[in-house]
């Protein structure tokens, strides 16, 4: 019979209750670990990774995406938590870098002192800087956070402060490669969950209110333009983390820390990892960095590659891979006979 | 005949207006959105507001709760000036407002958009509605908001994401934002409209409900059989002045508000047949 032959593809829910978004009734160890299951893989397989890494160029390539990590962090925490699309990770990073090598140069501070330090400092010298352009929401907030890490690495270039052109040299390495890994990661891990539990704790609420319409706010008697700080001094600290273990690692701080990479990868891993899941843009920079290194071999048609990598991305997997994977975590699908 | 609600409020409080608003003025550009705008309201009392399209109804609010600057004029909140507080120091002292175009916070459930007000300054220091608001878990006091506002507790509704909730819902939910406030005044601008009969219905009580709880409301509206049956005092305006105010009686046997809603020349027609 050619009836019997006709298959049709059924889609069906994992069995788990499921009350409301991040509520979950467990009800058996097999359902717990199927929600563990995927955070292990992240914490365990992110701390594996200097381990199975060949050499330490390839080392040096994950603290760097460690380090892009963060920033991508930042940009969806701040994007997609409070609608401020910054593109201002660039000038997270230089301050944090110049910060940190100021610190360790001129007080002879230490690393493990100037990276919290430089992070602490640089978010409240960020949020300072940004606090006028708060007001302003979407593209025009885009705009005008590009303009900054430009603006501050031509105010170091033309009035030749803090090294010029040349940088700052002489700065301390971490003790040794270890410890630099081992360092970045574990804080990477932390701050990735510790942002997660934020957004959903009630000041979390108030934030994703502001994105969605601070009018409501405001009638609720709530000031806006303080929690928006609130949520800059956040993202600016991850990154001016990043930059000072940046300065640390190259031992050298320069105006290419102002560069548009930092602001305009994070952003890219962001739309490849999934916007909004906080995991994605740490796998989207674990895809993209390591890639950009490996067609180094390219020459100059690496940016050709990268490019077209990006496209694919974006026309067949637009939603971003932990969205995608979310939803095929959470169903699965098979052929019955009809 | 009726008594004049307006002396007998002043009487009974023998105290000054909750709310009393001084020749505001507002121009956008050339044109004079209101112009020289003043009443009173009193504790406890139902102020109705009402005018054609585009006579300034809605700056009035905005106007009073600091969402747009005046041009000129002032507001008084208990005899204080709060001409130049920003927005959302008016609402932390209690003065709360629902927006004509519901503005709920989409992406979010029903029952987390209760929980945002809750953890306002004002609704710390004060309990919020009912004192939920001291009590840990917002969670449960929104739920419990929800509920007397309208939501049926036991179903899916206080749970669905806001975007999916039907408008009559979401106008609900703009007043229990306001709730959830422990507010002293509410400025509702048209949570009727858009409403099927049925939904209305039910919200009439609602209001009289909250009047009673001792909340001072005014209430913007173009369902007039409505707001008749729950406003103590109508003020109408048209282009930005006020045109009267009184009963609601009062107002409708008024010649200019027939002609500033039929227009003049329409009265003067129906006048000649009649």
């Amino acid at each position: 019979m050619k009836n019997n032959t006709q298959r049709r593809k059924e889609r069906i829910d994992r069995g788990i209750k499921v009350r409301t978004d991040g509520l979950y009734a467990l009800m058996s160890i097999r359902e717990l670990s199927y929600l563990a299951l995927p955070r292990l893989i992240l914490i365990i397989g992110l701390l594996l990774l200097p381990l199975l890494m060949p050499g330490m160029y390839w080392q040096r390539v994950i603290t760097i995406t460690c380090i892009y990590a963060l920033l991508a962090l930042s940009f969806d925490f701040l994007a997609h938590y409070v609608g401020l699309v910054s593109l201002g990770g660039a000038f997270f990073v230089g301050v944090g870098g110049y910060m940190a090598a100021i610190m360790n140069t001129t007080l002879g501070l230490p690393p493990w002192a100037t990276v919290p330090l430089a992070a602490l400092a640089g978010g409240g010298v960020c949020t300072l800087l940004l606090l006028p352009c708060l007001p302003l929401r979407g593209v025009y907030f885009a705009i005008v956070s590009l303009m900054y890490p430009l603006f501050v690495a031509r105010v170091i270039e033309a009035l030749d402060i803090l090294g010029g052109t040349d940088g700052i040299t002489g700065i301390d390495s971490f003790t040794n490669r270890w410890v630099e890994q081992y360092f970045i990661i574990v804080i990477l891990l932390l701050l990735l969950f510790g942002v997660r539990r934020l957004v959903n704790t009630d000041i979390g609420l108030v934030l994703r209110g502001v994105k969605d319409n601070d009018q409501a706010i405001r009638a609720s008697g709530m000031n806006v333009t303080m929690y928006k700080a609130m949520a800059v001094y956040i993202a600016s600290a991850m990154g001016c983390l990043g930059g000072a273990c940046l300065v640390h690692i190259y031992m050298w701080s320069g105006i290419s820390q102002f560069a548009l990479d930092f602001s305009i990868l994070p952003i890219a891993a962001t739309v490849i990892g999934g916007g909004g899941t906080l995991v994605g843009p740490v796998l989207g920079c674990l895809i993209l960095v390591p890639i950009s290194e490996l067609l180094r071999d390219f020459g100059t048609l690496r940016i050709v590659f990268y490019a077209l990598i990006l496209v694919a991305f974006i026309i067949f997997r637009s939603e971003g891979i932990m969205v995608y994977g979310q939803r095929k975590y959470q169903q699965f699908e098979r052929w019955t006979r009809i | 005949m009726k008594p004049d609600i307006k002396s007998a409020m002043k009487q009974d409080t023998g105290e000054e207006p909750i709310l009393r608003i001084d020749k505001i003025s507002k121009a956008f550009g050339g044109i004079q959105a209101l112009n020289g705008v003043s009443f009173e309201v009193h504790k406890g009392e139902i102020l109705g507001i009402i005018g054609p399209n585009g006579s300034g109804k809605t700056t009035i609010v905005n106007c009073i709760t600091g969402f747009i600057k005046k041009t000129s004029g002032h507001v008084y909140f208990r005899g204080m000036d709060i001409s130049d507080k920003p927005p959302h120091k008016i609402a932390d002292m209690g003065i709360t407002r629902t927006f004509q175009i519901m503005r709920p916070y989409y992406t979010l459930p029903a029952y987390k958009n209760l929980v945002i007000p809750l953890f306002s300054p004002r609704a710390k220091r004060t309990g919020g509605w009912r004192g939920g608001g001291r009590l840990g878990d917002r969670n449960t006091v929104s739920i419990d908001i929800l509920e007397e506002i309208g939501f049926e507790r036991d179903s899916y509704v206080p749970y669905k994401t806001a975007s999916t909730l039907p408008t009559g819902y979401l106008k609900r939910l703009e007043l229990a934002r306001c709730l959830a406030l422990k507010p002293e005044i509410i400025i509702c601008d048209e949570v009727f409209s858009g409403l099927s009969m049925s939904e209305i219905a039910s919200m009439v009580p609602l209001i009289e409900r909250l009047q009673m709880e001792g909340i001072t409301l005014i209430m913007i509206e173009h369902r007039l059989r409505e707001l008749f049956r729950v406003a103590n005092r109508i003020m109408v305006l048209n282009f930005g002045e006020k045109l009267t105010e009184g009963s609601s009686g009062e107002v409708m046997a008024d010649e200019r508000v027939k002609a500033a809603y039929f227009g003049s020349q329409k009265v003067e027609e129906v006048m000649k047949h009649a």
